[in-house]
């Protein structure tokens, strides 16, 4: 119990009716060096402001040491923050940042003294004590905002995207020095980001986020090798994520061909979802070990590697990266191991919503008519079972019964798996062959034949 | 032809809008009680004045000193309610926000006739005291709004996180806004207090109908009663001509700041 410094319990934050952040429970470690990584807009900056105490939580408990910090103001927690966009105070200069939590604690001159410099030293700032922030570029800036959160030797360092806003090559300068001043202090950071390779490289934990609930927690190869669903491996590192069955046992079925693997407890004949790294499709001479063919369709160099686009005999589009690269239009044989083979439990299997019927051939979906045959009798609460490739997506909005945004967006091979969100926020899956992008305005239609329809209280 | 009338034109503009300025400024230099008269140069109008020398020396001079009381009084307090409604305002989003600078504004274009009368009738209505108390009160009024509107941008300009790095860094929200907040909103409200004061300086309707029957005067309502009394007395020339050079001075100043900071601004932001 001692050893988790913070203890975060169902968790849950709207603003307005949007829920920001829906029964989030996780636990941080003394010392750890933990990341809240998720797209923008998943919750993870609303979390950090409601440890640092900025926000107040509507439901659940947030415990530093096992005690409940519910009640205590921002400025009586012993935790300090490291800003998005530093943050640091225009009118003072670079010595008085730092120093203007030691005075406000009543610190003798003389020991902020020691303190300031030796902070300094730490971010590499040394001779900038008498500078104006405005004279600092971002870098420098970031490192006076560091330097100022630090010296009040907090048990917590909060860190707010503080890279996002600086050039690559001093981003990746920066996580070298963040994650040697994590060893160095040895106090627990917490960090919030949305670049995923970032991450990896800095955290000994990471929290995967999205639209409001944690995804996967676990170590940065765990995360990467062992994603728990497709929202996980889409968002860390590329993937090909595919549909999948599996057999039994140590045995699955994706791309029309069956391959071994190590997961087992699934179940036979189950529909699940497969993720393959494109490192660990490998490519091959001997037929002995060929598993499946494919023709090269496009290669790009990459610098280190080169990244391939095969399609393979079974229809499908798979991507590979490989140290040798494979001339287009040329015929090869692949193979994957069966530990590289991921095979994550299906989220859900088809669309669910509730309905009315309005009348027999009409159902009322998201406060819109349907038209949906049923004999059921009008104003029987329903439940309608829509499968992916049940749903219709028009470009003209018109077309549609409700309209929706295209959300999110999964390539699974040979069709695109999407999110589309209704103007009230609920969420529809559909299974395409056509191209959409994220933020498309789309009219939605449930094709006739396609749903099943039974009454809810059965 | 044409481009000689578009350059002049500005010219023309500026002649009219200033001569009759000028007017008075050349004439504060003659000694002629007529206004409009020659009677060569002199200075003495100028000596009659500072030196108190002229007929109604002493309740020009209390005229003076409750017009810069006034100006003072009224110009500190509503630079403190303006900053911290500047603040609220800020602090809104969305539709109240917009609706409240809305009606912040809405009194500074408000004609002061109507200003000056609704104030009497509400200060009447309330039973405030008419002398000092409703005119400082009335200029506190219409100052506000001027120094919310020149401590809004300071708050727009500003890192929206910097209020809760002082809280993160054990600064009670008081500490917070002392030695954070007001700091960085200085400029802001050195500009709006010189606005207000310059604004209650000048104010004649508002004053006119909040001052009461107490013979309470100030620079404007003297100079007011003066001429209407048979003929400027000679010596508010000059006086005016002072006032004039003090107020320009003052906008000098907040334009000097404003493009001082906007330099400093812009510098920072090609960092």
């Amino acid at each position: 119990m001692s050893e988790h410094i913070i203890e975060v319990q169902h968790l849950s934050k709207s603003f307005g009716n949007k829920k920001v952040l829906e029964d989030i429970s996780f636990y941080i470690k003394k010392g750890e060096f933990i990341t809240f990584l998720g797209p923008s807009g998943c919750g993870k900056t609303t979390l950090l402001r409601m440890i640092a105490g900025f926000l107040q939580p509507d439901e659940g408990t947030i415990l530093m040491d096992g005690k409940d910090i519910a009640a205590l103001p921002p400025h009586k927690r012993e935790l300090n923050t490291v800003f998005q966009r530093y943050a640091l105070f225009p009118h003072l200069d670079v010595y008085e940042n730092i120093a203007f939590g030691l005075k406000l604690k009543g610190v003798p001159e003389k020991e902020i003294d020691q303190r300031v410099r030796k902070v300094l030293k730490l971010v590499a700032m040394s001779d900038y004590e008498d500078r104006d922030i405005e004279t600092l570029s971002g870098g420098q800036q970031q490192r006076i905002a560091i330097a100022r959160a630090i010296v009040n030797q907090p048990k917590i360092l909060l860190l707010d995207e503080p890279l996002a806003a600086l050039d690559l090559k001093m981003r990746k300068d920066m996580q070298i020095e963040l994650k040697e001043m994590h060893r160095k202090l040895g106090i627990t950071f917490i960090y919030v980001t949305h670049d995923q390779e970032e991450a990896l490289t800095l955290s000994d934990t990471i929290v995967v986020m999205n639209e409001g609930r944690i995804q996967q927690i676990g170590t940065p190869t765990d995360i990467y090798n062992e994603p728990v669903n497709c929202f996980v491996a889409d968002f860390i590192g590329e993937s090909n994520i595919l549909k999948g069955q599996m057999i039994r046992d140590r045995r699955v079925a994706f791309i029309k061909h069956e391959f071994d693997c190590v997961d087992e407890g699934f179940g036979e004949d189950v529909p699940v979802d497969v993720v393959v790294r494109p490192e660990d499709i490998y490519f091959t001479t001997d037929p002995a070990k060929c598993q499946f063919k494919a023709k090269v369709s496009s290669c790009i160099f990459k610098g280190v590697h080169y990244e391939m686009w095969v399609d393979t005999d079974s229809g499908f589009e798979l991507m590979i990266q490989d140290y040798d690269p494979y001339p287009v239009g040329s015929e090869v044989m692949l193979y994957i191991d069966p530990d590289d083979i991921q095979v994550m439990k299906k989220e859900r299997t088809a669309n669910v919503f509730d309905g009315v019927v309005k009348s027999a051939e009409a159902v009322t979906i998201f406060g819109e008519d349907f038209p949906l045959a049923t004999d059921l009798e009008p104003g029987t609460e329903v439940r309608v079972e829509v499968p992916f490739t049940g749903i219709d997506l028009m470009d003209n909005l018109d077309d549609g019964v409700v309209d929706g945004e295209v959300h999110f967006i999964l390539y699974m091979g040979n069709h695109y798996h999407l999110q589309v969100r209704t103007e009230k926020g609920e969420s529809v899956w559909v299974d395409t062959n056509d191209i959409w992008d994220k933020g498309d305005l789309v009219g939605i239609v449930i094709k006739p034949g396609t749903a099943k329809i039974t009454p809810k209280n059965e | 032809m044409k481009k000689f009338l578009a350059k002049s034109y500005i010219w023309i503009l500026l002649v009219v809008m200033y001569a009759p300025l000028v007017f008075i400024a050349i004439f504060s230099f003659t000694e002629s009680r007529v206004l409009g008269e020659w009677s060569g140069f002199s200075t003495s109008l100028y000596g009659n004045l500072l030196g108190g020398r002229m007929e109604g020396a002493s309740s020009l001079v209390d005229a003076v000193r409750n017009t810069i009381v006034i100006a003072v009084v009224a110009a500190t307090v509503a630079t403190l309610l303006g900053t911290l409604a500047a603040v609220g305002i800020h602090n809104m989003r969305g539709r109240k926000r917009d609706a409240l600078t809305f009606l912040n504004n809405v009194p500074m274009v408000n004609p002061d006739i109507i200003t000056g009368v609704s104030l009497f009738l509400l200060f009447v209505f309330l039973g405030v005291a008419q002398g000092y108390t409703s005119v400082i009160l009335a200029h506190i009024t219409f100052c506000t709004p001027y120094v919310v509107l020149s401590v809004l941008p300071k708050l727009q300009q500003m890192n929206p996180n910097i209020y809760e790095a002082a809280l993160d860094l054990g600064a009670t929200p008081g500490q917070a806004f002392r030695k954070v907040l007001v700091p960085v909103l200085k400029p802001g409200m050195i500009s709006g207090f010189i606005l207000a004061f310059t604004m209650s300086l000048d104010d004649f309707a508002v004053t006119f109908f909040t001052r009461g029957t107490e013979g309470l005067e100030t620079l404007s309502t003297y100079i007011y009663a003066d001429a209407r009394k048979g003929g400027l007395t000679p010596e508010l020339r000059p006086l005016m001509t002072l006032i004039f050079l003090i107020v320009l001075v003052l906008l000098f100043v907040i334009n000097v700041r404003q493009g001082r900071l906007a330099k400093k601004n812009g510098a920072s932001k090609e960092l």
